[in-house]
């Protein structure tokens, strides 16, 4: 084998390892395989190779106490610590600290929800009078983005489309470059009834934006550097991405100019703020660690593995508060009518996290998954029943009205008597 | 204690008289019928009785953009707003910078491979002098996009110049056609002659879907939901009480499959009003927006100052070319404005566009194909100039309009020449004629009223004139009348010249209360010159007191009833269609020479029903409670009440000296 990345593609031929799972080859102190100074390597499929000193004839007790700690440590890295689980519960559970990253992390992301993602790719064009703007989208997402979404298929359902807003003028100064979004919501106006089809189920929009400028327009970071991508991103809600148009043409060229846009620049861009705001997070890798890029699907193996683990325990953790809400609004609001449907919907929560957290345990990470996924259905629709709503507003005041017509004439005839 | 009883008694009487269900000052009801007047409007053209799709087929040949057949251009209209730049017209007319429109839109042929662009966006504007001196403004704005948004397997989903919200909305629910229009005012026929498109007051929606949809109810009912968000429009009170399903009066207008009346919804909601929030999304969904093009003059605070607002939506596939192998789809969205001459026009007879619109134009829309504006230059009947346009163009054209051959000045506003040098156009339109001259009745027009007194029964009459001296003709008549108006079907009469006249057809669908309204439709051969008179009668329902509006009193809306004909033309309908052309003309296409079809739409009913009085209740409980407490209040008293001999009470004096002896500790004296 020439190249560690031959090494990865033939090992996890050789070995079809389960969701969830990481196989960990260990080679010698002496392998050429791995570069100077890089002790792991991580593959695209689930699989990592370990370079260590081991002594032929050590006994196993010796070789797990040699190896132990640096196995601990790639586990952590694939998995999660206790701050990707806090940070992940941080809607929820409002104590704890957690470090800076995972908590942008977290917030970065829409939060868990079996729903639907619908993604928007809109292609903004202040001025179709000069520019000619045209992109090929479709293959565009079919080559770049549809591979990822099919490795995140078994998460949520998505839908791509993509639109061309024409005249659609930011209204806003390169100072205040983070209210774009308002101006740019209102042309798409569509949340309201696309939320009302899809009536039962939440539904999420990331909307990634492509602006075209004639005057160039450079985004820059904190320390005045010029951002490479020059896009920047809006969390929970999508990504904008400044596309100047440098072309110089000349003055007998006449208008509109034909622009074709570089979708392959674009769809970089946008992959990686796709992978944020699904909150596929940055592991956080230490020095001596290698990781293989993961080429046009946008994620590696472990990676979503990775994201299962940390999107089960979100979703038990949302689960769980939410019947814990339904439960004290029930406590507070005695008139409240549970009906069976609702009740058995609570049932069927509890059961499904009892299950999703017996399948953790056992490690079975796509069953757990699963389990979660309906233990967050059953509870939405439990605490967002309609039915709920029918006996929440019943105020004394009212009663008291009703009623006073009655009392009063007759209390004023008492009270006089009780005078005399 | 007799008095109390007696006062009881008196009270309970009072109480019985104030609690009268039935109010009896209700107005008479004739009166109702001057909140609106005749209305009389031209649209689709079907074939009347018979379900026949073969006129689909005549237009749809025409769809081609690259065909520029003169011969056919009559039939489609939407064809003819992409053909426009090549028929005739052009070909009369010389002058200069006619061939540019075509390069300053493909501009980017220039630099290098165009990529393919498969849907193109026109805009048109008509303006009609009206013999009163109203003026009638009339919008197009036709997207059309050679895909088709139905097929399952492949989703569309990249949208660029079709709205992405409507193509979301028609691929989810397999829609084949949708027609919606909003209206505010009512179109008056007899003074304003037949409308380009004519629509009744209120919200008008009717849809066809595809026949692959298993449940069109539940469909129907989500998709008035989603509308409703869209256009932001009470739609979501369309329900199954309000829903019809007529079974000849709307067919498909574009390339249809189905003709299954199971397959089409209908409803009108007349109680609607239309303003400015439904325009604003109305104008979302042009490409330019109101940015650039004719859209901008569509500045709401002087399209509402107006005595007739209607904008429309129209969703239908229509044919690529002459085979029809291939459909597009096209979206027209349509828009159409009567400025009044007293309330508008200070009663002045000159117009201009900025004095209606308070903008002027300055550049088409950069996406469209083409952009024109029409002014009609019609002569009056007796052969005058009506008006005076300025600027003038060369550019003149001839249509055949509802049976009326008018006369149009063109304003390409592709081309440098309507801006002049001031790099605005301006249209000002003077008329010459300074008295209102009567207008030629409309060859086909009704009213409708209710009749009769009394708060238990009524009559429902509509009259149809045909005032074509010498030709009888067919008309289809559509009723949709809801539940609680009970129709006696056996009354209906239909009466012509004093004589009974048989209608040839008749679908009646009785309604069932609280589920579906009554559905009548007729076909009537009306003789000539005359007036036919259909009657029917019906009994008020009361209804249960939850299902009274907040102000109940205000009366009960019956939607416009629909006249669907087939008008014999007064001018022969050319059927080589070499003078002809652009979108306005005809939404609808031709089916034979001599005559052209027409959709006219009669005023909403306001009927006044049975209404209670729905303070009763709370007067009945403050009254009896009132009673009961003073009733109570005395009979306890009178019988508990004691007699005791009571001692002078003490002076003034007395009780400030026993206030001191009490501070002092000393007992009172």
């Amino acid at each position: 084998m020439e190249t560690v990345q031959e090494a990865d593609v033939s090992l996890s031929q050789l070995n079809e390892s389960p969701s969830g799972s990481l196989v960990i080859y260990v080679i010698p102190e002496t392998s050429g395989l791995l570069p100077d100074g890089i002790n792991v390597y991580m593959g695209i499929y689930r699989t990592a190779i370990l370079r260590t000193s081991l002594h032929k004839e050590a006994k196993m007790e010796e070789l797990l106490s040699v190896i132990g700690p640096k196995i601990l440590r790639i586990i952590q890295t694939v998995t999660f610590t206790n701050n990707d689980i806090k940070a992940s519960m941080s809607d929820r559970v409002p104590t704890g600290k957690f470090t800076k990253e995972s908590l942008a992390d977290s917030m970065r992301a829409f939060k868990s929800s079996p729903g639907n993602y619908e993604i928007t790719f809109s292609l903004l064009n202040p001025d179709p009078k000069s520019h000619d703007l045209h992109w090929d989208i479709e293959e565009a997402v079919d080559k770049y983005i549809q591979p990822f979404l099919d490795k995140l298929s078994g998460v949520a359902n998505f839908s791509v489309d993509s639109q061309i807003l024409y005249y659609a003028i930011l209204g806003v100064t390169p100072q205040s470059l983070p209210h774009v979004i308002n101006p740019v919501e209102a042309r798409l106006g569509k949340k309201v009834y696309i939320r009302f089809i899809l009536q039962s189920c939440a539904l999420f929009f990331c909307s990634t934006f492509l602006i075209i400028l004639t005057a160039p327009l450079y985004i820059k970071d904190q320390n005045g550097a010029t951002v490479q991508s020059n896009a920047f991103h809006s969390p929970r809600w999508g990504g904008i991405m400044v596309y100047n148009v440098n072309e110089k043409y000349s003055d007998n060229n006449r208008f509109p100019v034909q622009v074709n846009i570089d979708t392959v620049r674009v769809m970089e861009v946008f992959l990686a703020q796709l992978r944020l705001l699904l909150g596929v997070q940055l592991a956080y890798v230490p020095d001596d660690f290698l990781m293989e890029s993961p080429a046009n699907q946008g994620l590696t193996d472990w990676e979503l593995d990775r994201f299962l683990w940390l999107r089960t325990l979100e979703n038990i953790a949302t689960a769980t508060t939410t019947q814990t809400s339904l439960a004290q609004l029930l406590d507070e609001i005695g008139n409240i009518v549970i009906h069976d449907k609702i009740a058995s919907q609570v049932y069927n929560a509890v059961i499904a996290i009892q299950a999703a957290i017996a399948e953790l345990e056992a490690g079975n990470l796509g069953f757990a998954f699963q389990s979660s996924k309906e233990a967050i259905l059953a509870s939405e629709k439990a605490f967002f029943d309609p039915s709920l709503l029918h006996l929440l507003y019943f105020p004394d005041d009212q009663k008291f009205a009703i009623y006073i017509p009655l009392f009063l004439p007759m209390s004023s005839a008492l009270w006089e008597m009780w005078c005399q | 204690m007799a008095g109390a009883v007696f006062g009881m008694l008196l009270l309970f009487v009072f109480i019985n008289f104030g609690s009268l269900p039935i109010k009896s000052e209700v107005s008479h009801l004739d009166g109702e019928q001057t909140f609106s007047t005749s209305k009389v409007s031209t649209e689709e053209v079907h074939q009347n009785q018979v379900p026949d799709t073969s006129y689909h087929h005549h237009r749809e040949t025409f769809q081609d953009e690259e065909r520029a057949d003169p011969a056919e251009l009559w039939t489609s209209p939407e064809s003819r707003s992409q053909q426009y730049e090549t028929p005739l017209v052009e070909s009369q007319v010389e002058e200069g910078g006619q061939s540019e429109a075509p390069a300053t839109r493909n501009g980017l042929a220039e630099s290098g491979q165009p990529p393919k662009v498969n849907d193109r966006f026109q805009e048109e504007l008509v303006i009609r002098p009206l013999l009163s001196g109203d003026v009638y403004s009339s919008f197009q704005f036709r997207t059309s996009w050679d895909t088709d948004l139905l097929n399952k397997q492949k989703k569309v989903s990249h949208f660029r110049l079709f709205p992405k919200s409507l193509g979301q909305v028609i691929s989810k629910f397999s829609i084949r056609e949708l027609h919606i229009s909003f209206t505010q005012g009512f179109w008056r026929t007899q003074q304003w002659g037949p409308p380009f498109l004519p629509a009744p007051p209120g919200v008008e929606l009717w849809v066809w879907f595809e026949h692959t949809v298993q449940d069109v109810d539940t469909s129907w009912k989500e998709l008035t939901s989603v509308l409703s968000g869209i256009f932001c429009a009470s739609l979501n009170f369309i329900d199954s009480t309000n829903t019809i399903q007529p079974s000849a009066s709307f067919k498909p207008l574009g390339v249809a499959n189905v003709t299954d009346q199971r397959f089409l919804r209908y409803a009108v909601l007349p109680r609607e009003v239309v303003c400015t929030e439904n325009l604003t999304p109305w104008k979302k969904l042009l490409p330019c927006e109101s940015k650039a093009g004719l859209a901008v003059l569509l500045k709401s605070e002087k399209l509402f100052h107006s005595s007739f607002h209607s904008q429309a939506v129209h969703i239908q596939p229509i044919c690529q070319d002459l085979q029809c192998k291939k459909t597009s789809w096209e979206l027209r969205q349509t828009l159409s404005i009567v400025f009044d001459l007293h309330a508008t026009g200070q009663s002045k007879r000159e117009w201009s566009l900025f004095k209606m619109f308070s903008r002027t134009l300055t550049e088409p829309c950069p996406l469209a194909s083409t952009s024109k504006v029409y002014v009609d230059i019609t002569e009056t009947p007796k052969g005058d100039d009506m008006i005076e346009v300025a600027p003038a163009v060369t550019l003149q054209m001839h249509a055949v309009v509802l049976g009326d051959r008018r006369k149009y000045m063109v304003y390409d506003l592709m081309t440098p020449e309507p801006y002049g040098s001031l790099r605005s156009l301006n249209i000002l339109l003077k008329w010459k004629l300074q008295d209102s001259e009567e207008m030629l009745p409309p060859i086909l027009h009704a009213e409708r009223y209710v009749g009769g007194y009394g708060l238990q029964t009524g009559e429902i009459h509509t009259l149809i004139y045909n005032n074509h001296p010498f030709r009888a003709f067919p008309i289809l008549l559509m009723e949709s009348v809801p539940w609680y108006l009970r129709l006696y079907i056996h009354t209906l009469s239909v009466i012509s010249k004093g004589r009974e006249n048989k209608p040839s057809y008749i679908h009646y669908r009785p309604s069932k209360d609280r589920q579906y309204p009554h559905l009548l439709e007729m076909l009537v051969q009306l003789p000539p010159n005359s007036i036919t008179k259909v009657t029917v009668q019906f009994e008020r329902a009361l209804l249960k007191w939850t299902e009274y509006p907040p102000d109940p009193n205000h009366g009960f809306y019956v939607s416009s009833s629909v006249l669907s004909a087939q008008v014999p033309s007064a001018v022969a309908l050319d059927a080589n269609h070499t003078t002809e052309g652009p979108l306005f003309t005809n939404l609808f296409p031709i089916m034979e020479e001599s005559s052209y079809f027409m959709r006219v739409y009669t005023e909403p009913l306001l009927v006044n029903l049975p209404t209670p009085d729905f303070s009763m209740p709370y007067n009945v409980i403050c009254l009896t409670c009132t009673v009961v407490a003073v009733g109570y209040g005395s009979l306890y008293n009178l019988l508990t009440r004691t007699f005791q001999v009571e001692e002078p009470s003490a002076g003034l004096a007395k009780r400030i000296a026993n206030v001191i002896r009490r501070l002092r500790g000393v007992p009172p004296l």
